[in-house]
């Protein structure tokens, strides 16, 4: 972490404590801002770091997410006030994914939860959150505090990251299940380095979160680097990272949907249920913020809804408009996510589809603009509505994962 | 206190103030089986009489009956119940320190000294001030429509009110829209010469709230008490104070067949299955009823007796930041002789005095409020009631009640030196006009609105539970999505002066409320 020895207005994007080594490795220097850091967009191409993700190890740094500790006699019950899954079931030692609406059930955020102890939880955010947590907070006896600069993070994914960390002397990970964390130490400099490991991620493949000290955070880059060898371990920006989770058919806020605390025109925010995350609202485990909204939306049935759609072609159907025929008379919603997947070998995207037209199976027409040298063409092409996720490899859920 | 007779009720209501009282008379009258719960020993809510120097008794809160709509009174028959007035019509007079006094009588204004200018601009006034609550007294006696909901309910009532503004014609419907965010002291500016007059109308404008003649909105405070009584304000003084009043109101209620329980304070509002089931009282005792109308204040109701886990975080914090800080005091002095007001004849006495000798003085006494302090020199709003009704004081005592500004809730010295201290200072800004006065003094009380917080258990210790203030009233009152006197939680109804049309002694928060319970229902 870089203390800041100016104001920060004289320094308006932090570096992480991972920057050092990431601009080392930057070969063809795309940095962007992420909430408040400047982090790498591609280190040298996003194909092959994506390829790293897939097919061996990736480091990721995503010290930028923002994160609460929350801790209190009230901690769950704000919480499960707060949230819409009952995080009843949450015990030490799991992590849980989440949402949380406004009073209408139109999304704020997406994270995770961590539970660290009884009546203590870690919250990562994709945006900052204090001043809807301190609203939620009312009547409840709760302390959240932000430490998004006290922890430096590092994602590390892949079917290799396994063997890596073993490689690197992490004992015990063998154990640990998806959406399980623990402290786990590895040799530092002088001392050991302990710190919290989940087998978390966004990328759906095998893969682990490092949460460490942020003065721990040069070792351990610096170590897992060097013992990548085969394992070919590789560092990714954003771009190789939005490729893989749109085959693992996760949502990212402000590209496949607006919190309803930023949405100004109405009508543009989105419920978990639109979003296909009805899975995440448990209407049994007593009142939470935006129940009762949600509970008439079920009974009124989603207007829309985000599907994956498996398009024709290899052209990647970015911001594209849906409509229901060929002849693009009738809108059918838009492209929010789109990728051509090397992977599956398919051109995939992740769409909000009005409600006639969400069932798996339905064809829609993509209008996909293209580029060919400054020449534009305009091409109808044929998608079909998929399940999600598009890429679920069975290692990501092995347990012990396989060694390489 | 004293067991309900039942474990279950058609609808229980958490406060008998007055507009519970009138709640349940109307849903008792539906044949409804009612059930009201009062935390204090006697019905009524801040409108209540009690004894605050030994033989010595006031209206506690409100002193004078002015804002409960004639139709109301007659309609709950409360002659039958008891209900008599020691005083009718009673004028209102701006005091001079000359003794010049400045007369005003319901019927029409007196000018102890009004330029011709004046008394030719008052007389407008008045006409304009007829029209204007003409077209908005009739906005209280229902819920008001909200924004943005497809009910045809809510259209209607929103095309009534554009009709009747268009309704006053041109010319007073732009006056309407012109001064109706304005402040008064602008508008009385524009209007009157009269320095005493302007005082007197600027005293009505900012009356239990926290404006200053200078601050936005307080001619709509003006025009609100305006428009509840029709634009004509007949002052009333009940026999026995405004205690006699509430308990004709429990009688009316009681006669309708609903239950009362005093000195039963509700500790919880039950929750079951997302749905109001009844309360818990602080006896343990819990009674069960899928109607519950909450008289207390929008605070004490939601975060105190039901609970933030049960509302959304963004409706809580709503609630959370609704103004219900009060800024007024009141003052009660017992004397042992009434010392004379020079300038003031016997019938004028009997009436409300103001001290408030130009609107510039209650800017200047607003200002201390901004800061924690109490005025230095405050405005009062003067009754002797004991002139009226000698029940009140031992023979040839009197009682003297002051509502005072302001009086902030906080303040900085700490109440506990501070109480002294501005009880003289009322005592001698009344002494200005009363020479011997603090001679006469036996015993005074002093109510700061933190007193009255806990006296009469309301958050903040407002008047209204919460301002009158554009952005908390009528269609927004006391939050969105909790107007129209229903609440996020159903089974869960509003009735006190958080609700439209709010407080004062007005009574129709507590029957729009019984009409909309009825309306859900059927």
């Amino acid at each position: 972490m870089s203390t800041p020895t100016e104001p920060h207005y004289r320094q308006p994007l932090l570096k992480t404590p991972f920057h050092e080594r990431a601009r080392a490795l930057s070969q063809i220097d795309r940095f962007i801002p992420w909430a408040g850091y400047t982090t790498v967009d591609v280190f040298t191409s996003a194909e092959q770091e994506y390829f790293s993700v897939r097919n061996a190890s990736s480091l990721f740094d995503l010290t930028p997410m923002v994160k609460y500790r929350v801790a209190g006699a009230d901690a769950l019950r704000f919480l499960n006030r707060l949230m819409t899954r009952d995080l009843a079931k949450l015990k030490p030692g799991k992590v849980a994914y989440v949402v949380w609406c406004d009073d209408a059930g139109m999304i704020i955020d997406d994270g995770t939860v961590f539970c660290t102890g009884p009546n203590e939880y870690r919250i990562c955010t994709a945006e900052r959150q204090m001043d809807w947590f301190t609203a939620s907070a009312i009547g409840f006896d709760v302390r959240i505090s932000e430490v998004t600069e006290e922890v430096a993070a590092l994602a590390v994914q892949g079917p290799t990251s396994y063997s890596l960390l073993r490689a690197v002397g992490l004992a015990g990970l063998e154990r640990l299940k998806p959406f399980e964390h623990g402290q786990f130490s590895m040799p530092g400099a002088s001392a050991p380095i302990t710190m919290m490991v989940s087998r978390t991620g966004f990328t759906g493949d095998l893969g682990y979160e490092l949460w460490m000290e942020p003065a721990d955070a040069g070792v351990v880059w610096d170590t897992l680097m060097r013992h990548g060898g085969t394992r070919g371990v590789r560092p990714i920006g954003s771009q190789a990272l939005n490729m893989v989770r749109i085959e693992a058919g996760f949502v990212l806020p402000n590209l496949d949907f607006v919190s309803a605390a930023h949405t100004l025109r109405i009508g543009t925010e989105r419920s978990p249920i639109e979003l296909g995350l009805g899975w995440l609202v448990d209407f049994k485990k007593g009142h939470f913020t935006g129940r009762r909204a949600l509970l008439a939306e079920q009974t009124r049935g989603p207007r829309r809804q985000l599907v994956g759609l498996d398009i024709e072609g290899t052209k990647p159907a970015h911001n594209s408009l849906l409509y229901t025929q060929r002849s693009g008379r009738t809108e059918a919603g838009s492209i929010t996510s789109a990728t051509w997947s090397p992977t599956c070998k398919r051109n995939l995207a992740l769409a909000m589809v009005d409600a006639p037209y969400i069932a798996t199976g339905s064809v829609l027409w993509v209008e996909i603009y293209l580029n060919r040298e400054l020449v534009w063409e305009r091409r109808m092409v044929r998608a079909r509505v998929v399940e999600r996720p598009f890429f679920a490899p069975a290692r990501r859920r092995a347990t012990p994962p396989a060694e390489f | 206190m004293t067991t309900p007779a039942r474990a279950r009720y058609d609808a229980v209501i958490v406060g008998g103030g007055h507009n519970g009282l009138v709640c349940a008379t109307y849903l008792a009258r539906a044949g409804r089986s009612v059930l009201v719960l009062e935390a204090a020993d006697r019905v009524g809510g801040a409108a209540v009489t009690r004894e605050f120097a030994p033989g010595f008794q006031v209206s506690a809160g409100a002193h004078l009956l002015h804002l409960m709509p004639p139709a109301l009174l007659n309609d709950l028959d409360l002659g039958a119940h008891g209900l008599k007035f020691a005083a009718h019509n009673l004028p209102t007079v701006a005091l001079s320190a000359d003794g010049q006094h400045l007369s005003m009588q319901a019927g029409g204004g007196s000018g102890a000294r009004l330029s011709a200018a004046d008394a030719r601009a008052y007389t407008e006034w008045r006409r304009l001030m007829r029209q204007i609550s003409g077209a908005l007294h009739p906005l209280l006696n229902g819920a008001p429509p909200r924004l943005g909901t497809d009910a045809w309910s809510d259209r209607k009532s929103l095309m009534r009110l554009g009709w009747r503004i268009r309704r006053l014609g041109r010319r007073d419907m732009r006056e309407l829209l012109r001064i109706g965010l304005m402040n008064v002291h602008d508008l009385l500016e524009d209007r009157f010469e009269s320095p005493q007059l302007k005082g007197a109308l600027a005293l009505d404008a900012v009356l239990g709230t926290n404006y200053g003649p200078r601050s936005p909105g307080s001619v709509l405070s003006l025009l609100y008490r305006l428009a509840a009584t029709g634009g004509t304000e007949v002052l009333s003084q009940p026999q026995g104070g405004l205690g006699a009043l509430s308990a004709a109101l429990g009688r009316a209620a009681t006669a309708a067949g609903a239950e009362i329980h005093t000195a039963a304070p509700v500790e919880r509002i039950l929750v079951k299955d997302d749905r109001a089931s009844g309360v818990a009282l602080a006896s343990g005792q819990q009674v069960l009823a899928p109607v519950v109308v909450s008289n207390a204040d929008p605070k004490t109701t939601f975060l105190g007796l039901l609970g933030a886990e049960f509302l959304d975080a963004g409706f809580v914090r709503r609630i959370t930041h609704l103004r219900t800080r009060g800024f007024t005091g009141k003052v009660h002095l017992a004397l042992d002789r009434l010392p004379k007001f020079p300038g003031l004849d016997p019938e004028s006495l009997r009436g409300r005095l103001l001290v408030a000798p130009d609107a510039d003085y209650i800017e200047r006494a607003y200002n201390h409020a901004k800061y924690n302090e109490y005025s230095a020199v405050p405005m009062l709003e003067v009754t002797v009631p004991s002139l009226s009704d000698p029940s009140l004081a031992p023979a040839g005592s009197h009682v003297v009640s002051i509502v005072v500004q302001y009086a902030p809730y906080e303040l900085n010295e700490g109440w506990a030196t501070g109480r002294q201290r501005f009880t003289d200072i009322v005592i001698d800004t009344l002494g200005a006009y009363a020479p011997g006065l603090r001679e006469c003094v036996r015993a005074s009380e002093l109510l700061t609105p933190a007193d009255i917080e806990r006296e009469f258990r309301i958050h903040g210790g407002h008047w209204h539970h919460a301002e009158i203030a554009f952005d908390q009233f009528f269609m927004v009152r006391p939050v969105p999505g909790a107007t129209q006197y229903e609440t996020p939680l159903p089974g869960l109804f509003l009735c006190g002066a958080g609700c439209h049309p709010g407080g004062g002694v007005m009574g129709l928060a507590g029957r729009n409320a019984a009409r909309q319970v009825m309306n859900r229902a059927a």
